[in-house]
């Protein structure tokens, strides 16, 4: 468990992070979202006692990071693929992690089995490509064996089964009950591992919720129905005022629509359907309608959703319209 | 027009391309996939003439790379983020590649302005986020205004606005008829942007087609059931019903069913027939990721121990049913919803393509930003495939 | 609190694991040791043209010890690496994170490191006293007269301080190559020729090598050189504060700024 409360970090008059308050629970894997320059990397850095906080404070089961005796053995962190030395091993740059925190060293070869650079274990770490080296981290992470992890940007540089290996770890860990920490831009990647979801923007919090709510809160889901008896499924939707749409391809879209209501009523009027599927919008719709106006760089051509920025709290439960959104989906 | 033809590279003893032949073709975006090590650098570079190929040859527009008059016009290649004089101002650096190639300087602007560093043009580039290296080596490779586009892993550093505005770029550039080629490690993000793959695997050649045939060749489709919940009788009743009808059914973590070998039209019979009421039936396609996996396995440098296998059909947490078994923006992402509050049936807006009359209704042309994930319409009338109902 | 014998074995494991700390300790030795006997061995043979006042001071201990003005310049890159080349991977981070008391982490890096460099730094002063005296012949001493035992002793703690000064200094500036860029022009140049102007004369004195290099002398203002305002103790007295500032400014950067 990871407690944040009012984190605040200034670098002169810039506030990187704002009286950030959230908790990070065991069991989920929370994915930590923002765009560039919202504060994720400062406010891990802090979360690590590695930058100071200007206010506020983290505690790491309770504790403070610095009261803790071995903090790998509650705490591994992935945070820079880069933060090991060049000129040493893979297992020595371990193997001098491990001994501060009194960790055998037969765990060293282990987590290098681990995360398959065993082969290379004896090599410089110089020599590394980024995959490499984000393996070596992901390793050092794994060291004391903790109960929290935390890790930033985990997939950069790695191939499509390091990316694939890395997301079933992160579930089975925080299936062993763990507390898995987890930022990363790739949106399609995230909502493949994340159960809990932490959204920040300009350094303050805009949603702390569970994955499906936040994309539930955040823009539009709806029911497909598909049927070979076209006439009679429009007249029952009409007879029974649901409101509906119809699209190009021959199927029934119906918004926040119920779908084991609509199975139902389908069966009672002895409709067949050839398609009965809840649908929702994708993380990056979400994440895109909710951080719209925190944005550092923008570029033409790809429009964010009119309207004014989100409120600072968070944007959840205010009736958004989401068809910018959709905008957003297609080539401009 | 990218052309390979038999290239090959050798290092020593190491063989890092092994006669590969390809064609890139001009109006797609293609994607290059292929795990790491596999010889996409290496190939992209011999591509580029930064590389001498051992064997074999490749041209752009019918050229070496090498002969190409005014190369810098003619292809525009992202190879390295970093690959910039840090202590030159972005403007400055674009403008000395302008120069060099005879690019009038106005156009440097231009590009500043496309991908959305106007703001920081005037300052030194050792400060750039990686993220902001990738729109400035972006930036380069569209200064000349080249009809063959190289990118190797372009979304690297960028945020997810960021990621959204390459993917976009990438699909209009394709769009006016460009030729496009994309590396990447992410498989998600490739089944968004890419209509066409070519996978290579130790150097050679594994895969070379379109992004849907891909997908439908290396993985199965299948269909997700749910019964009521409060009955489980009827979902054992539907289980027997449809395994007897010829199609393999599979509890899913929520209580769901999930069912190969049958198309939904058929499901919804037999489910009719067996008097059991359906809460879902929906189409789900594989993944490209999946599909992926399937076809580079033993082609792969670092393995982890983990088995492989275990994840390719993610155990959800219970009580969450996945949205995101196919890539979800595409689906739908081609219409706008109307606004809330209308009736859309009596509205008709204008954005959605189609309102009525739904039977006889032509197959909808895509758009050419249209998702890569297969999207055949069918006519009501006409018996569903599970892989149409999409 | 994290437990300080196994930080420091996890330093120890950290130091002899990078080349870098054997090259620069080797070439420590073998450059003081080689240029020291050299010049012992040209003092041999140019005894009768030396002045008058410098055969009256001849101090063969000192000439032993001649070579270190270059070979303290590898203790400064050793010192430098130590502490920089956690910075410069990045490695400070992966580092800070298995050990979060500031305090212990640097005692325990300092203390290994230290260690080591006095080691060597001993052995280096023997090697080079003996060395240097077999190879002055008629004009040698030995390690039995007055003060020669201190003398020796003292040219491998100004070695390992040398060291530790660099630590110091380079835990401060967090960066190897701006460590570097201002300690070696300081030792090799600024020093020597500062000592050399007559009014700067009197301020260079007070730099740590020139005061702890005090401590190699046995006999007083050995050959013929300016007489110092403090004793050989004294003199490394003066380097031990060098010391401590360094040490405490690095302590403090390291607790205060962001890793």
């Amino acid at each position: 468990m990871i407690e944040l409360e009012g984190l605040t970090k200034r670098y002169g008059s810039k506030v990187a992070v704002d009286h950030l308050s959230f908790q990070v629970k065991p069991g989920v894997v929370t994915g930590f979202l923002g765009p560039n320059g919202a504060g994720k990397s400062t406010t891990m850095r802090m979360l690590l006692d590695l930058d100071n906080p200007t206010s506020g404070t983290v505690r790491i089961d309770g504790r403070h990071y610095r009261e803790l005796a071995e903090p790998l053995k509650y705490i591994g962190a992935l945070l820079d693929a880069k933060a090991m030395h060049g000129g040493r091993t893979a297992y020595n740059n371990l193997l001098c992690l491990a001994e501060s925190n009194r960790i055998p060293a037969a765990r060293v070869s282990e987590v290098l089995d681990t995360v398959g650079l065993s082969a290379v274990a004896k090599k410089k770490a110089k020599g590394f490509s980024l995959g490499m080296g984000q393996r070596l981290g992901i390793a050092s992470a794994l060291l004391g064996d903790p109960e929290i992890l935390m890790f930033d940007e985990p997939v950069n540089g790695l191939d499509p089964e390091g990316i694939h290996w890395i997301r079933n770890l992160m579930k089975q860990l925080a299936g062993e009950g763990r507390t898995i920490f987890v930022s990363s831009h790739l949106m399609s990647e995230m909502a493949l591992t994340a159960d809990h979801l932490i959204v920040i923007g300009q350094g303050r919090l805009l949603a702390d919720t569970s994955m499906a709510d936040f994309i539930r809160q955040n823009s539009r889901s709806f029911v497909r129905l598909r049927s070979p008896q076209w006439e009679r499924l429009l007249d029952v939707l009409n007879q029974n005022s649901v409101p509906f749409l119809q699209t190009g391809d021959g199927a029934i879209e119906i918004d926040n629509g119920r779908i084991e209501a609509l199975g139902e009523l389908a069966a009672r009027h002895q409709l067949v359907l050839h398609e009965l599927s809840g649908q929702q919008a994708s993380l990056e719709e979400a994440f895109m309608q909710m951080t719209a106006g925190s944005v550092e760089y923008h570029a033409h051509g790809a429009t964010t959703p009119g309207g004014p920025p989100p409120p600072p709290d968070r944007g959840a439960g205010r009736q958004a319209p989401n068809w910018g959104a959709h905008d957003q989906g297609r080539g401009v | 027009m990218i052309e390979a033809v038999g290239l090959t590279k050798r290092y020593g003893a190491k063989t890092a391309v092994h006669n590969l032949s390809f064609q890139v073709r001009p109006g797609a975006v293609t994607g290059f996939l292929g795990p790491n090590g596999s010889g996409k650098s290496t190939t992209m570079r011999m591509i580029l003439g930064l590389d001498q190929p051992t064997a074999g040859h490749v041209t752009i527009g019918g050229h070496p790379f090498r002969n190409l008059p005014n190369a810098p016009r003619q292809v525009g290649a992202l190879l390295d983020a970093k690959a910039v004089h840090g202590g030159r101002s972005a403007r400055n650096h674009l403008l000395s590649l302008a120069q060099l190639s005879g690019i009038p300087a106005r156009r440097v602007d231009e590009v500043l302005g496309v991908v959305g560093l106007q703001e920081v043009a005037k300052r030194r580039s050792k400060g750039f986020s990686l993220g902001m290296g990738q729109r400035l080596g972006i930036a380069a490779a569209l200064l000349g205004d080249p009809q063959v586009l190289l990118f190797d892993e372009p979304v690297n550093g960028l945020d997810p606005e960021g990621i959204l505005w390459v993917r976009n770029l990438m699909k209009q550039l394709a769009a006016e008829g460009r030729t496009v080629f994309v590396s990447s490690h992410l498989m998600s993000e490739m089944a968004l942007t890419a209509d066409h793959l070519i996978v290579i695997g130790r150097g050679q050649l594994l895969a070379d087609m379109r992004i849907t045939d891909f997908i439908s060749h290396n993985s199965a489709d299948f269909a997700r059931v749910r019964t009521p919940g409060t009955d489980p009788a009827q979902r054992e009743k539907l289980t027997s019903a449809l395994t007897e009808a010829g199609g393999q059914v599979m509890p899913e973590p929520d209580g769901a069913l999930r069912v190969t070998g049958l198309a939904l039209p058929r499901i919804s019979d037999v489910a009719h027939e067996a008097d059991v009421r359906l809460w879902e039936l929906s189409p789900h396609q594989a993944s490209l990721e999946e599909a992926y996996m399937r076809m580079t396995q033993g082609a792969v440098d670092y393995r982890s121990t983990a088995d492989q296998k275990a994840g390719l059909q993610p155990a959800m947490p219970p009580g969450y049913a996945p949205p995101q078994v196919v890539p979800e923006v595409p689906q739908h992402g081609w219409y706008a919803p109307p606004p809330p509050g209308q009736n859309p049936y009596a509205a008709a807006p204008q954005q959605a393509p189609v309102q009525q009359p739904p039977v006889q209704q032509a197959p909808q042309p895509q758009p050419p930003a249209a998702p890569p994930v297969p999207q055949a319409p069918a006519a009501p009338a006409a018996p569903t495939k599970p892989e149409d109902a999409r | 609190m994290a437990s300080l014998p196994a930080v420091l074995k996890s330093e120890w494991t950290k130091i002899r694991t990078v080349s870098s700390t054997t090259w620069t300790l080797a070439c420590a030795l073998i450059v003081t040791v080689a240029i020291s006997a050299a010049l012992c061995a040209l003092m041999r043979s140019q005894f009768d043209d030396l002045k008058p006042a410098e055969k009256l001071t001849f101090d063969p201990t000192f000439i032993s010890f001649s070579g270190m003005i270059l070979g303290q310049l590898a203790m400064v890159v050793f010192g430098v690496l130590v502490v920089g080349t956690e910075y410069s991977s990045g490695m400070i981070r992966s580092s800070l994170a298995a050990v979060p008391r500031r305090g212990t982490f640097l005692f325990a890096k300092l203390t290994v490191a230290t260690l080591l460099a006095l080691v060597v730094g001993m052995a280096t002063s023997f090697l080079s006293f003996f060395l240097g005296q077999a190879l002055l012949g008629p004009h040698r001493t030995t390690i039995g007269e007055p003060n020669v035992l201190r003398a020796v002793v003292g040219a491998g703690l100004y070695m390992a301080l040398i060291a530790l000064f660099s630590m110091g200094v380079a835990t401060m500036l967090r960066s190897s190559m701006l460590s570097l860029g201002i300690l070696m022009p300081f030792f090799f140049l600024i020093s020597q020729i500062l000592s050399a102007v007559p009014g700067a004369k009197n301020v260079a004195r007070y730099f740590p090598d020139r005061a702890g290099s005090q401590i190699m002398q046995v006999v007083p203002d050995a050959m013929n050189s300016d007489p110092a305002p403090y004793g050989p103790w004294g003199g490394l007295g003066i380097m031990v504060l060098w010391v401590i500032a360094a040490l405490a400014g690095g302590y403090l950067v390291l607790r205060k700024r962001d890793a």
